[in-house]
């Protein structure tokens, strides 16, 4: 369960001072769906990296249940991420020297899991997304709907506690933006995760159980 | 993990990979040349100075010369005088010869209590004194004046007979050869070191104050002398009793050897000596000698191989110079340009990998397991360019030695009247010297013809290898350190 109380976050910039977020409190129960919309500027993928151990509020408290983000050193933080949180971006993010099965496998090695076990993960993984003939392809040889299976592949294979997408289908046509959130959604139900879900669409938004509208930094519940 | 993604990164970037690994192996390769014609021109130089000084031998002392003198043993160019009755008369000419053994010109000698003097000086292995010497004989055909066979007619009736041309003419004939008095009972340096016998034999310790020679090859084709021939110096009969050839080069420092004591008396110099030879108990000691020396010997010029391989001159000291002056710096230069070219390259793709690494820094990855990835890439990229570097360096060497380029070096061994200190006592002069005459400047007493040869030494392709590693540590170094600072957030905010 994500806990974040009288989270802010402000940057410095040229023309003085940006807030981002202003006294955010929040909850999010385990195994929530929760899609979150707003203007562009809003501060969307601001609270993403704040729920994704990304960033440190300026001041507040974001913990991920019994951990504290908001005060851990780097260290633990990336260790939390690599266990615990599951990234999706809007563009996929895939290294394109790596074949599909290899960029699975890059979530894998900060785990130690021997070799032999992360190709097998990482297949199985691939399978699970519809990918299983194209494990030897690289990015630039698949689709953009097939480079985001490969991204939510990379994501899950570690088998998270807690999915985070942000505008996962943003460069997808309705069709694969169907497909991509069929899956999503599916993977979600089955496997019993957190989804949280930046998007501009209201399709996609409609998906899920709760609905998040955050303008200006602040967060409203929208029902 | 970190294998594959290497391996990947290398593959699929090539041309990176490619112009870090040629930038590197170009880098590598000259300075593995560089340092290789350095090894073998300093061989070279040594071998030049083995054929003047002998195998071994550390330290050299001799007299800082004085100008010349009238007629002095010292110096000055030797006089002949002939008495009205010197000379044989036959068929209207007088035939007159006369040799002298001198030393030459500005060439200087001192007491051979020097040489007991060397020797006691701490770390001397061995010493041993020479007297460098000139050989100058004089000979021609005059008319014989008192048979009134030759000169101007005073009655203007009889032609002027006799003489060389037959018509009251006169003609001389000046030869000068070397001579190096040894000390044959001496320790086992010096000029004979650098040579090996070809036929007789060499001195032993029954040859002390006997007229026996030993010939330099080049001098005994010359003079067609061999084994059991007789040879005039200083006006007296010599038999030869060995030919000794060079083992480094095609001539020697000098024409002819001779006993010591034998050398000190024909010249009329008893007790005197031009040069002693001293061999270092070890290397280390060579500057504790040296200074030893001129403290107890104060007018004494003491110089090491150091001081001698500055008096090597030719193609051999021009090729020493541009090894040391333009192939250093050049080697320095491109090292510095080809670091620079990997660091930039490395940083450049740090920034395009700027998402990338944040990432994997958004799965998981810690700032070290980034900071290793961008390390090991600049790594092995600086490898391959080492090996490749090592690989053209070794066939660039293969080809030069192939091709063997010949430098010539000169040694400079005497000294212009009045000019600086030389390094030996060693004198020119017919046939095989570098110059001056009997009456002229002494000058180089050995040239020699040496085909470069570079060494190939495991420590310069150590050292060649460990650059190339070098230059990918502090590329990857600086590379990581770039990614080590992006946050993990860039990733994100890159496509929000």
């Amino acid at each position: 369960m994500y806990e974040l109380i009288n989270v802010t976050k402000s940057y410095d910039a040229k023309r003085g001072q940006i807030t981002a977020l202003s006294e955010v409190t929040l909850t999010i129960p385990d195994g929530q769906m929760v899609a979150i919309q707003g203007p562009t500027g809003g501060g969307k993928s601001t609270l993403l990296q704040m729920l994704g151990a990304l960033e440190r509020p300026t001041s507040g408290t974001v913990a991920l249940g019994a951990d504290v983000l908001s005060s851990m050193p780097d260290s633990k933080l990336a260790g939390i991420r690599a266990k615990e949180i599951g990234f999706v971006f809007q563009g996929f993010n895939l290294i394109p020297t790596l074949t599909a099965q290899e960029n699975v496998e890059t979530a894998l090695a900060p785990l130690g899991i021997p070799s032999a076990q992360r190709r097998a993960r990482a297949n199985a993984a691939l399978v699970s997304v519809g990918l299983g003939e194209r494990t030897g392809h690289r990015p630039a040889e698949l689709s953009g709907g097939q480079q985001q299976r490969v991204a939510i592949a990379r994501a899950l294979v570690k088998e998270p506690d807690v999915l985070l997408a942000d505008e996962p289908t943003g460069n997808l046509d309705e069709q694969t933006r169907d497909e991509i959130m069929d899956l999503l959604e599916g993977l979600w139900r089955d496997q019993g995760l957190t989804l949280i879900v930046v998007t501009h669409d209201s399709a996609v938004a409609k998906r899920a159980q709760r609905r998040l509208t955050i303008k200006q930094g602040k967060v409203t519940e929208k029902s | 993990m970190f294998g594959t993604y290497l391996f990947r990164e290398l593959t699929n970037r090539r041309k990176q990979t490619a112009i870090i690994a040629i930038g590197m192996a170009l880098t590598i390769a000259l300075v593995i040349i560089v340092n290789g014609v350095s090894a073998g021109v300093s061989a070279a130089q040594a071998k030049v100075l083995e054929s003047v000084y002998g195998v071994g031998t550390d330290i050299t002392v001799s007299q800082q010369p004085t100008g010349p003198t009238e007629g002095g043993a010292a110096g000055g160019p030797p006089s002949f005088d002939f008495g009205s009755g010197d000379g044989s008369t036959a068929d209207g000419s007088t035939q007159l010869s006369q040799a002298r053994l001198t030393t030459g010109p500005g060439s200087a000698t001192f007491a051979d209590t020097a040489l007991a003097t060397v020797q006691g000086v701490d770390n001397v292995s061995s010493a041993t004194a020479t007297l460098s010497l000139t050989n100058i004989n004089f000979s021609g055909e005059i008319p014989d004046f008192q048979a009134g066979g030759g000169g101007l007619p005073t009655d203007g009736t009889a032609p002027p007979t006799g003489g060389a041309d037959g018509a009251g003419g006169s003609s001389f004939d000046i030869e000068s050869i070397t001579v190096t008095g040894i000390d044959v009972t001496g320790d086992a340096v010096g000029p004979l070191t650098a040579v090996s016998l070809t036929d007789g034999r060499s001195f032993d310790a029954g040859d002390v104050g006997t007229n026996v020679v030993v010939l330099d090859s080049s001098y005994a084709t010359t003079a067609e002398l061999g084994v059991g021939d007789t040879l005039g110096l200083g006006g007296e009969d010599f038999e030869v009793i060995g030919i000794v050839a060079s083992t480094s080069s095609d001539a020697s420092s000098t024409n002819t050897y001779i006993p010591l004591d034998t050398a000190q008396r024909l010249a009329g110099l008893d007790g005197q000596i031009s040069t002693v030879y001293v061999q270092a108990a070890s290397s280390t000691d060579i500057s504790q000698i040296q200074s030893d020396i001129e403290t107890v010997l104060p007018d004494a010029a003491v110089k090491t191989q150091a001081d001698l391989a500055s008096s090597v001159s030719g193609s051999l000291s021009t090729a020493s110079s541009l090894v040391s002056s333009l192939g250093t710096w050049l080697s320095v230069i491109v090292l510095a340009a080809a670091f620079l070219i990997s660091i930039l390259f490395t940083i450049a793709g740090v920034t395009r990998r700027t998402r990338e690494f944040g990432t994997l820094k958004a799965v998981g990855w810690s700032n070290g397991a980034v900071v290793r990835q961008v390390a090991g890439e600049s790594l092995v990229q600086g490898a391959i360019g080492g090996v490749i570097g090592v690989a053209v360096g070794l066939l660039g060497i293969l080809v030069i030695n192939m091709i063997g380029p010949v430098l010539s070096g000169s040694a400079t061994t005497s000294t212009f009247p009045g000019g600086g200190a030389a390094p030996g006592g060693g004198t020119g002069g017919f046939p095989g010297g570098g110059g001056g005459g009997p009456f002229g400047q002494q000058a180089a007493a050995a040239t020699t013809d040496i085909v470069l040869q570079i060494p190939v030494t495991a420590t310069i392709i150590l050292v060649a290898v460990g650059l190339a590693i070098l230059g990918g540590l502090l590329a990857g170094a600086i590379g990581g350190w770039r990614a080590a600072r992006l946050r993990p957030a860039e990733a994100l905010r890159s496509v929000a």
